[in-house]
C-alpha cells in the first residue's frame, strides 16, 4: 500500500500559525481522501518556517468501486416527473431499469463507480487544500490569484511504497507537483530528491532542518537549560517564547551571551520585557539572587566562528534596547523621588482619556473618590485607599511606560516606592488592573482591591454613560473583562458589595439596571463555567438584592447542592405540584389565595401535620435567611418534602366545601411563599 | 555610479555613503530605476508617491531611492546611540513582485558586505499596516544577529483599493545597516565618507547639530496652533485640488491632479506627527487626525487611479 508524502514549501511562514496550518492540512487532506474513499493507516503533519508537511501511511492504490441505486418514479409517471428524475441522476430512459413492485413498475437508477486511481484522488484532494487552507490572513502575490499566507513556491507530492515513487500530478497556478525540496536557505540551499517520507526526514535533517517544531523546542530548551546550568543559573521558563522560537527556525542553535554589566540594575522586569518583546531572548537567572544576568538566544545558523558574529551582533542590538531602556529608569527615578511623580500627575490632566469622559486628569479624580466611598466595603483605610488611587495611573506618564506599555502598574509599583509612599499604596499602583484575564490573579490587599473597584466601575459606568457598550464581538475598551474582574475581585475577596450603591458613588449617569444586566451576563458565564445550571441562575437572578453578587452566588451555590439532594429534588416537585394547583386555580377564581390558613379547618391528619410543619419551619427558616445561610434555610425546606409529600397523597384540595378548599389552597400558598423565599423555585426545571 | 564596487561578498564598505552607493548600483544592476528623493517631508520612504501611488493599478513599475524620513518623536538630541528624529530610508518597489525577490534582497545584503555564512539572517512576521495611508500589507522585518535592519512587504491595499499586481516593497533603515556593517557603536562616530579622504566627516559632523536643533524644536517650540492651522489649510486644499473639473479650460486635456493633491496628504501627515511630538494629541484625538489623514489618502488613490500612471484612461 502506497505512503502518500506532501510538502508545501514558501516563503517564512509566521511561527504563530504554523501548529495550526500544519493540523489544518492533516485535517483537510485526510478527510478529502476518506470522503473518496482512501482508508488510511496513519498521518501526521509538520510544518517548519518554510515548510508544511503531511504524511499519510498506507493508502489503498485505488478507492473501491461503488454502486449507487435510487428509486424513481413509476414507470408510468407523466413525462415532467421522469424527465425531472433523469435529470437529478444524469442518466438517459433507457439507462433506467424497470422493476415491478407492489406499487407497480418504478423506474430505478443504478450509478456504478468504478474505483479510481490514488493518485487523481490525492492531486483533487490537495488542490482544493491549498485554494480553501484556513490561514488567519492571507495574501497574493505578483501577478496571480493564488492565495496563500506567503509566496508558495513548490510543491512536493509523491506517492511511494517499497516499488519506488511516483509524483502525483497536479499544477496550481503555474506550480507544477514534483518530488525535490531544498534544504535550509544558507546552509543546504541545493534541491533534492526524495523517495519516502523516511528519505526525506533523513536527507532534511543532512540538509539542517530539524523536521519537528516539538524536537526543535526540546532542542532549544535542553541546550540553553545546559549553557545555563554550566555557568550555575537558570533559564527563566517561558513556554510561549520557546514554541514562537522554535517556529522562527529551522536548525535551531543556541548562543548565551552577556548582558552589560551597567543593565543588571535595571528591574527584572524591564530586562526580560524588553529582551523577550524586541529580541525574542530568553532571560537567564541566577536562582540565588533572582537577578537576571544573560540572555540566551537562538540563531538559525552554524558559523565557522561557532556564532562569535552573531552573539556580538545580539549584544549590540541589546546593549542599545537597554541603554534606551536605562535612559528612561534612571530618569523615571529621578521625577519619582525628587518630585513623587508630580510632572507625571500634571502631564495626565492634559491626557485625554476618551473625548466624553475628560482627561486622564480627571478620571484619577473619579478614582480617588471611588476608591474611598468604596472602603467601607473593602475595609481598606480610606485616606490609604485614596491616596493609592490618586498615584495608581500616574506611571502612564512615564518615559518607561510610553516604551513599553505592557509594563504599566509594574513600573507604577517601583516608582511609588521610590517616591516614598506607603508600601499598600505601592502595591496598588501594580495590583489595581489584575485581573487583566481570566486566569489571571485578583487582588487580596484591600486598598489594592478598593483601587481595582475603583478603576474598573468607573469604567464601565462612564463608557455606560455615554452609550459605548460592547455590543456583539465589539468591546473596544475591554468592559467585559472589567466586569469579569469585579466578579472575581467580589466573590473571590467574599466582599459584599451592592453594585448598585457603588455605580451611584460615580459622577456618572449610567442606566443601572441594564449596566446590572450586563453584570448578571457575565456573571450567568462565569457561573456556567462553574457548572451551575441556567436555571439555578435565573432562579437567583430573580429575588430581590441581586446586586449584591457575592450574596447572589452562596444562594446558587446553597440551591445547587440543595437540587441534588433526593430531598431538594422531591420537594421542588411537591413544590411545583402546589404551585400548578394555585396558579389553576387562582386563573379559574380569578383570586389570589394569599391569606394565611386557618388550622380549625384542617380535616385530615395530614393537613394538620402540614400546618404543624410550617408553623415549626416558617420562624428557623427566617432565621437562617436573615443570617444569609442559605444552605440551612434549604435544609429547613428539605425536612418539608415528608409532610408535602403526604399531604398531597392523603388530601383532595378540591372538596364540595368552599370553606375547606380556599383553606388548603391558602395553606398552598404557604409553600410557596416558603419555597418562593429562598429562591424563585418556579424557574426551575423539570 | 562606481560597478566595480559590487560583487557579491566583496569587503565592507568603508562608509556611510559608500554603503548608499552599492546599493543604487546593486539595485541598478537589477533593472531598478534609481530615483531621488521626494522633496517633502515624510516619516518614510512608503510616503514616495513612487512608492504608495505607483503601487495602484496595473501598471508594472520598479524604482529605488534613499528617502529622508523625519520622526519628530524619536529625536534624543543627537545623544542617543541610534535614534533619530532625520534618518535615511532606502526604498525598493518591484510590481509585479518577481518569484525570487527574498533571493534578490539577500544579493543586496552581499553586496554591501554582510557575509550570509556569518550572520544570522532570518525573516520575522510583521505585517505592515499604515493606518495614515489606509494601506497595508504582509512580510516580515528582516533580522541580522537580532537587529532588524529591513521591511519585507507584499501589498495588499493601498488607499483602500488592492493591489492588483502586487507590489513588492523593501525598506532598509540605512544607518542602523550601515553600523552594523561598518562595526560602529554610536551613529554619530560612523564615518559618512570615506575616513581617509582629504577632509574625512562624521555622520556627526554632518547631522549632530541639527538633531540638536529639530530635537528642541520638535519637542518644546513648534507653534501647535499654527501647526494646528496648517493642518486644517492642508487638508482643506487637498480636497480643493481634487474637486477641480478634471478637464483642464487651458489646455483642454482632462488633468487628474492626484500629485498635487498628495502633496497636501503628506503634509497634513508630517503635521500630525509634529504634533504629536509635541504631546499635545491625546490618544483618542490621534485616531480622529489618523482618520482624517486616511481620508485624503484614500481620495489620492482614487484620483490617481483616473490618471495614466494609475492605468486610467489618458
Amino acid at each position: 500500500m502506497p505512503d502518500l508524502l506532501i510538502e508545501l514549501f514558501s516563503e517564512e511562514i509566521p511561527a504563530r500559525m504554523q501548529g495550526r496550518a500544519a493540523d489544518d492540512l492533516k485535517r483537510l487532506v485526510t478527510d478529502g481522501l476518506v470522503d473518496a474513499g482512501l482508508a488510511y493507516a496513519s498521518a501526521g503533519a509538520f510544518a517548519t518556517p518554510r515548510r508544511l508537511v503531511l504524511t499519510v501511511e498506507e493508502l489503498p492504490a485505488r478507492s473501491p468501486d461503488t454502486r449507487e441505486e435510487r428509486k424513481g418514479p413509476r414507470a408510468d409517471a407523466p413525462e415532467r416527473a421522469i424527465t425531472g428524475f433523469l435529470r437529478a441522476t444524469g442518466l438517459s430512459r433507457d439507462q433506467l431499469e424497470t422493476r415491478s413492485t407492489k406499487k407497480g413498475d418504478v423506474l430505478f437508477a443504478v450509478v456504478e463507480k468504478p474505483g479510481r486511481p490514488a493518485a487523481e484522488i490525492v492531486a483533487e484532494v490537495l488542490e482544493t487544500t491549498i485554494r480553501n487552507f484556513p490561514w488567519p490572513r492571507s495574501m497574493r502575490w505578483g501577478s496571480g490569484a493564488l492565495r496563500w499566507v506567503r509566496p508558495l513556491h513548490s510543491l512536493l507530492c509523491i506517492l511511494s511504497d517499497d516499488g519506488g515513487a511516483e509524483v502525483v500530478p497536479l499544477e496550481i497556478d503555474g506550480i507544477r507537483s514534483g518530488d525535490t525540496t531544498r534544504g535550509h536557505r544558507f546552509m543546504a540551499p541545493e534541491t533534492f530528491a526524495v523517495t519516502s517520507f523516511a528519505d526525506y526526514r533523513e536527507n532534511l535533517a543532512r540538509a539542517r532542518v530539524v523536521l519537528d517544531a516539538a524536537e526543535r523546542a526540546e532542542r532549544i530548551r535542553h541546550d540553553a537549560a545546559n549553557l545555563a546550568f554550566a555557568r550555575g543559573l537558570e533559564v527563566v521558563e517561558d513556554r510561549g517564547l520557546l514554541a514562537e522560537v522554535a517556529g522562527l527556525v529551522e536548525w535551531p542553535v543556541v548562543l548565551m551571551g552577556d548582558i552589560a554589566a551597567e543593565f543588571l540594575s535595571l528591574p527584572p522586569e524591564v530586562l526580560q520585557t524588553s529582551m523577550r518583546t524586541h529580541q525574542k531572548f530568553f532571560s537567564v537567572r541566577n536562582a540565588k539572587t533572582g537577578r537576571i544576568e544573560k540572555f540566551v538566544t537562538v540563531a538559525n545558523i552554524e558559523t565557522p566562528d561557532q556564532g562569535a558574529t552573531i552573539l556580538a551582533g545580539n549584544r549590540k542590538v541589546l546593549a542599545a534596547r537597554l541603554s534606551d531602556a536605562r535612559f528612561f529608569w534612571e530618569n523615571d527615578l529621578r521625577v519619582a523621588r525628587e518630585e513623587q511623580m508630580r510632572p507625571w500627575i500634571a502631564a495626565l490632566e492634559n491626557v485625554t482619556f476618551h473625548n466624553r469622559l475628560g482627561s486622564q486628569g480627571e478620571r484619577i479624580a473619579r478614582l480617588r473618590d471611588l476608591a474611598h466611598a468604596l472602603t467601607p466595603f473593602t475595609g481598606a483605610d480610606s485616606e490609604l485607599a485614596a491616596t493609592a488611587a490618586a498615584v495608581a495611573k500616574a506611571d502612564l506618564a512615564s518615559g518607561m511606560v510610553y516604551e513599553f506599555p505592557e509594563l504599566q502598574g509594574i513600573m507604577g509599583r517601583y516608582y511609588a516606592e521610590a517616591a516614598g509612599l506607603p508600601p499598600e499604596a505601592a502595591a496598588a499602583c501594580e495590583e489595581h488592573y489584575a485581573p487583566l484575564g481570566p486566569a489571571d490573579r485578583v487582588p487580596r490587599a484591600p486598598v489594592s482591591v478598593s483601587v481595582a473597584l475603583a478603576d474598573k466601575l468607573d469604567m464601565l459606568t462612564g463608557f455606560w454613560a455615554i452609550g459605548e457598550k460592547p455590543t456583539g464581538s465589539k468591546d473596544p475598551f475591554a468592559l467585559r473583562r472589567a466586569a469579569l474582574g469585579v466578579i472575581r475581585i467580589l466573590l473571590e475577596n467574599d466582599l459584599r458589595l451592592p453594585l448598585r450603591q457603588a455605580f451611584a458613588a460615580t459622577p456618572h449617569k449610567a442606566d443601572a439596571d441594564d449596566l446590572l444586566a450586563f453584570f448578571h451576563d457575565r456573571l450567568k458565564v462565569w457561573l456556567k463555567e462553574r457548572n451551575i445550571r441556567h436555571d439555578v441562575i435565573d432562579a437567583v437572578l430573580a429575588m430581590p438584592g441581586n446586586d449584591d453578587l457575592t450574596l447572589l452566588v452562596r444562594r446558587a451555590e446553597a440551591l445547587t447542592a440543595f437540587l441534588a439532594t433526593e430531598e431538594g429534588a422531591n420537594l421542588i416537585q411537591g413544590f411545583r405540584r402546589a404551585n400548578n394547583i394555585l396558579r389553576q386555580a387562582e386563573e379559574r377564581d380569578g383570586v389570589e389565595y394569599s391569606f394565611g390558613p386557618d388550622p380549625k379547618f384542617a380535616e385530615t391528619d395530614a393537613e394538620k401535620e402540614l400546618f404543624a410543619a410550617l408553623d415549626a419551619a416558617g420562624p428557623r427558616i427566617e432565621r437562617a435567611m436573615h443570617g444569609e445561610d442559605f444552605t440551612a434555610a434549604m435544609a429547613e425546606m428539605a425536612r418539608l418534602r415528608a409532610p408535602i409529600d403526604t399531604f398531597f397523597e392523603a388530601v383532595q384540595i378540591n372538596t364540595d366545601n368552599a370553606v375547606v378548599r380556599r383553606n388548603r389552597l391558602n395553606l398552598l400558598n404557604r409553600i410557596r411563599e416558603i419555597c418562593l423565599g429562598v429562591a424563585d423555585l418556579s424557574r426551575i426545571g423539570g | 555610479m562606481p560597478q566595480a564596487d559590487t560583487p557579491r561578498g566583496s569587503a565592507r564598505p568603508k562608509s556611510f555613503q559608500e554603503m548608499i552607493l552599492r546599493l543604487q548600483s546593486y539595485w541598478a544592476g537589477q533593472g531598478c530605476v534609481v530615483l531621488q528623493p521626494y522633496d517633502m517631508e515624510v516619516g518614510a520612504g512608503t510616503f514616495h508617491p513612487a512608492t504608495i501611488l505607483r503601487a495602484l493599478g496595473p501598471r508594472p513599475w520598479t524604482a529605488a531611492y534613499v528617502q529622508p524620513s523625519r520622526r519628530p518623536t524619536d529625536g534624543r538630541y543627537g545623544e542617543n546611540p541610534n535614534r533619530l528624529q532625520h534618518y535615511y530610508q532606502y526604498q525598493v518597489i518591484i510590481k509585479p513582485s518577481p518569484e525570487n525577490l527574498q533571493d534578490l534582497y539577500l544579493g543586496s545584503l552581499e553586496a554591501i558586505g554582510i557575509d550570509m555564512k556569518m550572520h544570522d539572517i532570518r525573516f520575522v512576521e510583521d505585517d505592515w499596516e499604515s493606518p495614515t495611508l489606509g494601506a497595508w500589507g504582509l512580510g516580515w522585518e528582516v533580522w541580522c544577529d537580532g537587529m532588524e535592519i529591513s521591511q519585507f512587504t507584499y501589498f495588499q491595499q493601498v488607499g483602500g483599493h488592492d493591489c492588483r499586481p502586487v507590489s513588492g516593497e523593501l525598506t532598509y533603515g540605512l544607518e542602523r545597516l550601515a553600523m552594523y556593517v561598518l562595526g560602529i557603536d554610536h551613529v554619530m562616530e560612523m564615518p559618512f565618507n570615506d575616513p581617509a579622504a582629504p577632509i574625512p566627516l562624521s555622520y556627526g559632523d554632518v547631522f549632530r547639530q541639527t538633531e540638536e536643533e529639530y530635537s528642541r524644536y520638535n519637542f518644546d517650540v513648534a507653534d501647535t496652533d499654527m501647526l494646528l492651522r496648517h493642518f486644517e489649510e492642508a487638508e482643506a486644499e487637498c480636497r480643493r485640488i481634487l474637486e477641480a473639473p478634471q478637464p483642464d479650460p487651458k489646455t483642454g486635456r482632462r488633468i487628474v491632479m492626484a500629485h498635487p493633491a498628495y502633496d497636501q496628504c503628506i503634509k497634513a501627515s508630517h503635521i500630525f506627527n509634529l504634533l504629536d511630538a509635541r504631546g499635545v494629541i491625546s490618544a483618542t484625538e490621534r485616531q480622529a487626525y489618523i482618520g482624517r489623514v486616511r481620508a485624503l489618502a484614500k481620495l489620492c488613490a482614487d484620483a490617481f487611479l483616473e490618471t495614466p500612471a494609475g492605468g486610467g484612461e489618458a
